[in-house]
């Protein structure tokens, strides 16, 4: 019996853990939020974390979408021939690009991308007591580092959801036209015609969660660091699993959210 | 005057500070030594209200730090840190003006560059430093750097953390002269934290000894040799044998 009570003592101590490390990432996204409306802010900072989050994460939101838009039109294409279903291909490459793995590779890739870096970067300043340094010349690290990183997502990451699906359908139209022998022209008009405006606010809407979600755990694992260069990675990894598991969960509720209405 | 009285700070079972009372008057500067790992960084910045101390109270002229406004009082402290804690990410002229580039002490940005540059002079470093990023220098130009950075706004608190560690012993004699001819110059308050008896002679007005928690000994720098406390004369001499355990 005595075993039992230890298993479940660990699975309490887990469930507990984790219950108490989401309300302290809740409190903290709250902190965030409040500190984005008032002042100081500091445009410089939130200039820079712009080009950051969203410029320099273009080239690999781009290669991402646009292999997996036209994986998906074969994918499409092959799996639709067993009912003869090939045409539906621009329909399918858009909805699914639009709705569900343009949100999601995006939102994963700049876990990837600006998670980790954000992390890493916070976490040094951190164990290098440069955010001492901040606070004794009367400088909010939250204002100064999390809140230009986390408008950033904000604000950059639909803009790359919306460019990463117009890069999917591209890519799923190029193998379309290329290679499954569709007309240019009854693609591009069969997938204009299936979009939805809903489909695309969906999208973006995801893209502003996923934004939100990428850079405040990244920002959280970063100021919460220990000491040295494996607490470095330790937050690290850290902030990449926790942005990946919550965009997904995110992900889901989302879904479940806006096509139930 | 800074005081601190009664001061107890623990992280988890391990207790740092165990009540320390210590009294620093305006104008003067104080050295704070002890062996590694007593709690003197910790002490250091309970008293810039980094960090919170578990009970006990630390007056500025009379006000709580904790209660105080941050701004105003984060004005009146100057900071070099051990590494120097220089943001990689701005040039040495912006960590230096750091503080007139933005906040209450906000300058244009001209003349925030040029009050930077002095300050660099002031250090022993030439302009041309001031467009380097801190990694392209060398351990004791950060230093230099980061002491810029501590006396750009004027502070009349200044506090080092160890400013001669890692540095060869010409280099901490340079930082040492240049501690203490900026804190005359400025009039400034100075609280220093080192093990490096060479720096406590060379900067300090007054001395404390922080031993397992509390300020063992206190008094002039002058009386310092003749203390007869046997904890400070082990440590003043770097002696094994004593009431200090060599292994903490």
């Amino acid at each position: 019996m005595s075993w039992i009570a230890a298993l479940l003592a660990s699975i309490g101590r887990a469930v507990l853990n984790a219950l108490a490390a989401l309300g302290r990432i809740s409190i903290y996204s709250g902190q965030t939020i409040g500190h984005m409306a008032r002042p100081p802010i500091y445009l410089k900072e939130i200039g820079s974390a712009l080009l950051s989050v969203g410029y320099f994460s273009l080239p690999v939101v781009g290669l991402t979408a646009f292999f997996t838009g036209g994986a998906l039109a074969l994918q499409i294409y092959s799996g639709g021939a067993r009912f003869n279903a090939e045409a539906v291909v621009p329909q399918i490459v858009a909805i699914g690009m639009v709705r569900e793995l343009g949100p999601v590779l995006v939102g994963l890739m700049i876990a990837a991308r600006v998670t980790s870096s954000i992390a890493a970067e916070i976490a040094t300043m951190k164990v290098t007591e440069q955010i001492d340094a901040l606070v004794t010349l009367s400088t909010h690290p939250m204002k100064y580092l999390t809140v230009p990183r986390v408008l950033a997502g904000l604000v950059m990451v639909p803009l790359l959801v919306g460019l990463g699906d117009i890069i999917g359908v591209f890519g799923g139209y190029i193998v379309g036209i290329k290679s499954l022998g569709f007309n240019s022209a009854t693609y591009l008009h069969n997938t204009v015609n299936f979009i939805e405006a809903r489909d695309i606010v969906s999208s973006l809407t995801k893209g502003a969660a996923f934004g939100f979600i990428a850079t405040v755990m990244g920002c959280y694992y970063g100021m919460n660091t220990t000491r040295g260069a494996a607490g470095v990675g330790k937050a690290t990894k850290g902030a990449v699993e926790a942005a990946a598991v919550l965009i997904l969960a995110a992900n889901f509720i989302l879904t479940s959210i806006m096509f139930s209405i | 005057m800074i005081e601190l009285s009664d001061v107890h700070k623990a992280f988890g079972p391990k207790k740092v500070l165990r009540g320390v009372n210590l009294k620093i008057e305006g104008g003067t500067s104080m050295v704070v030594i002890g062996g590694s790992g007593t709690g003197k960084s910790v002490l250091l910045k309970s008293v810039l209200g980094l960090i919170r101390p578990d009970s006990g109270t630390i007056t500025l002229d009379g006000e709580n730090v904790l209660t105080a406004e941050r701004d105003a009082f984060l004005a009146r402290f100057g900071m070099l840190f051990q590494g120097g804690a220089l943001f990689d990410s701005l040039p040495v002229w912006q960590n230096v003006a750091f503080r007139l580039l933005r906040g209450s002490l906000k300058r244009p940005k001209a003349e925030a560059r040029e009050i930077a540059i002095e300050k660099l002079r002031r250090v022993g470093l030439t302009p041309d430093v001031a467009d380097l990023f801190p990694a392209e220098l060398s351990g004791g130009m950060q230093k230099r750097v980061g002491l810029a950075r501590a006396i750009a706004a004027e502070p009349e608190i200044i506090f080092f953390d160890e400013p001669t560690t890692g540095l060869d012993p010409i280099m901490s004699g340079v930082i040492n002269d240049l501690i203490r001819e900026i804190v005359v110059e400025m009039g400034a308050t100075a609280m220093t934290i080192t093990h490096d008896m060479t720096s406590v002679r060379a900067i300090a007005d007054n001395v404390a000894m922080l031993h397992d928690g509390v300020i063992q000994w206190t008094g002039p720098v002058a009386e310092m040799d003749a203390s007869g406390d046997p904890y400070l004369d082990q440590f003043i001499h770097g002696r094994a044998e004593g009431p200090i355990e060599a292994v903490r």
